[in-house]
């Protein structure tokens, strides 16, 4: 990531009141191109809102701008061609297929009730294939894991081709191999120049991103590199100090990995 | 893969169909006294005027119930959902009601009390789903709009009862469409079900991708820049027309609305194009052939049409709970 990169989303004094509860105060926030994010801070943190928010989902006070246009400049479907949306696991129909669920990611960008077209068809392959879920391409949803699932409601988000993705809690329920395989996408998506932000309650994935908002009661308390002192003195204080910090030499040589333990 | 996908559709699709013209072929050619084919000696005129009509209006008001019980379950994204929820069953008998409490003071032709009845019923339901939207301030709240239609039922339904105890003349009448019977169903009331098939057919596919988009949750469906609120108004009044339309001209037929799309789901998993297409052909093959059976199980006394299907609904559902036993019920094959 470059610091010089361009910025593809803002956040100026956002606020989100659910009834009379302000579940996120007064936050701003910029987000560059090739920029990973990890959103992290304790349950009720108001991160989910946030992301919302960010997403157009709801409608906070407060100025939210996609590649420097206001959210209220944006056409619905140009909006979504450009960002890209995968939500924590909502209940709902279980019967669509595999493939189903990833082709909806080409919405945004078919002509309404027009059949996909060979790119349509190529993208949804390329997504499949990429969270290992093609081989199963003709089982519904409801025939899933729940990790099984998040891949392939990942899959649908990837078949996007955004320029900036929002997740909240993508790996839920995603076991070790395939977390490690999110790693490579998302690093992947960000060398292309896609920016992404994800809420993670796993903070040594989080620790691979490269920065880390943090929040606390509706505020962003910090935001700052995952190897930053200053990071790791405002996480240790959002989760109560109810973390040790093991220093630890890691894959890449020269550079030094924090892990983050409960106690 | 998507060829096999479709070919299974298409099979489904082609095998409702050949399903419902040999049930069309035997309503027309199939009396009342009994199983016997008597095409040869029957009346040409008995055929056309009665049977073919009622046969046909039968499963033209199952096809709409099929297709507003798929229509409701996606959009509430509920597998309980029926075409009755938003309190239109209740709506349609309290406009029955008052269609006979009107009627019944004035010395008028028993066709025009039945056109009255009819046009009462159709307005019942309509006007029971508006209040319901009203009630609930619109569509954006689900499950508002839920509570807003069992309480319009339950109140619309009270105030029916009540006109039945003040006007015990009407009971029988009032009964009698509660109980749902196909045995009225003319030509012109064909016509218009078929109409409302066809436009609200039309209209549902074009708005079906917003039900696979709401199947992964409103969140991806309002970011996959489908115009949720818009399509979820279209969609809501092909619901409550479809079901107007099949109440005013049948009754109350319980469970077709609710079985339908379950009985395709079983056999295709897919996108709600197809799925709503394919529920329109199993709501008309279940209304047909509960028309044929409540006309041949017990000739020459007729089973109202209603109470067949749902002692049918009410197996089926048997059927469903026993896929919800505590062995199976870890997997997520509780549901048909």
């Amino acid at each position: 990531m470059n610091a010089n990169s361009a910025v593809v989303l803002s956040a100026q004094h956002v606020s989100v009141l659910h009834d009379d509860f302000k579940a996120v105060n007064d936050v701003s926030i910029t987000l560059r191109a090739g920029e990973w994010i990890a959103l992290v801070g304790p349950n009720g943190a108001g991160k989910s809102s946030l992301l919302k928010a960010l997403a157009g989902l709801t409608l906070p006070s407060g100025e939210v701008s996609l590649l420097g246009q206001p959210w209220a400049s944006w056409h619905r479907r140009e909006r979504a061609q450009t960002l890209a949306w995968l939500g924590q696991a909502e209940a709902g129909q279980d019967d669509l297929t595999v493939y189903d669920v990833a082709m909806l990611g080409r919405l945004p960008h078919q002509s309404w009730l027009a059949s996909p077209t060979e790119q349509d068809k190529a993208v949804v392959e390329v997504a499949l294939k990429t969270v290992q879920a093609w081989e199963w391409r003709t089982r519904s949803l409801g025939q899933l894991s729940g990790g099984e699932r998040q891949r392939v409601l990942l899959a649908r988000a990837l078949a996007v081709q955004a320029k900036v993705y929002l997740m909240d809690e993508p790996l839920a329920g995603v076991d070790v191999p395939h977390q490690a395989d999110w790693l490579e996408w998302v690093r992947c998506l960000t060398e292309q120049g896609a920016a992404v932000v994800s809420v993670l309650h796993e903070l040594n994935l989080a620790l691979q991103a490269d920065s880390l908002w943090v929040m606390a009661e509706g505020r962003l308390v910090h935001s700052g590199l995952p190897n930053d002192p200053a990071t790791h003195q405002a996480l240790s204080m959002v989760f109560q100090n109810r973390l040790q910090w093991l220093e630890w030499q890691g894959d890449v040589e020269g550079l030094t990995r924090w892990v983050a333990l409960p106690k | 893969m998507n060829a096999r996908k479709v070919s299974s559709a298409s099979q489904l699709a082609w095998q409702l169909s050949l399903l419902l013209s040999l049930m069309v072929l035997a309503g027309a050619l199939l009396g009342s006294e009994g199983w016997a084919v008597s095409s040869l000696q029957a009346d040409i005129a008995l055929m056309t005027d009665i049977r073919l009509p009622r046969t046909l209006g039968a499963c033209l008001a199952g096809a709409l119930l099929g297709l507003a019980g798929a229509v409701a379950q996606g959009l509430f994204r509920n597998p309980l959902a029926d075409p009755y929820l938003l309190g239109s069953a209740s709506g349609a008998s309290l406009g029955v009601a008052l269609g006979m409490v009107m009627l019944s003071q004035l010395d008028v032709s028993p066709w025009l009390v039945r056109a009255g009845v009819t046009g009462m019923a159709f307005m019942g339901a309509w006007l029971a789903v508006a209040l319901s939207l009203m009630l609930s301030w619109g569509v954006q709240h689900t499950l508002r709009l839920l509570l807003a239609g069992v309480v319009v039922g339950v109140v619309l339904g009270a105030i029916a009862s009540l006109l039945l105890v003040m006007y015990p003349q009407i009971q029988g009448s009032v009964q009698s469409f509660m109980l749902g019977s196909t045995a009225y169903v003319s030509w012109s009331a064909c016509g218009l079900m078929l109409s409302v098939l066809i436009v609200s057919g039309l209209v549902s596919y074009a708005a079906s991708p917003l039900l696979d988009g709401l199947a992964l949750g409103e969140s991806t469906a309002l970011s996959l820049g489908l115009p949720v609120k818009s399509l979820r108004w279209v969609l809501l009044a092909v619901l409550a027309l479809c079901t107007a339309a099949a109440v005013a001209q049948t009754g109350l037929i319980a469970f077709v609305g609710l079985a339908a799309p379950h009985l395709v789901r079983a056999r295709y998993k897919g996108i709600h194009g197809k799925t709503l297409s394919l529920s329109c052909l199993m709501g008309a093959v279940l209304l047909g052939g509960a028309d044929l059976l409540a006309r041949g199980l017990m000739a020459p006394l007729e089973l109202p049409v209603g109470v067949l299907t749902a002692i049918l609904g009410g197996g089926y559902m048997l059927y469903l709970m026993r896929g919800m036993s505590p062995k199976s019920s870890g997997g997520r094959g509780g549901r048909a």
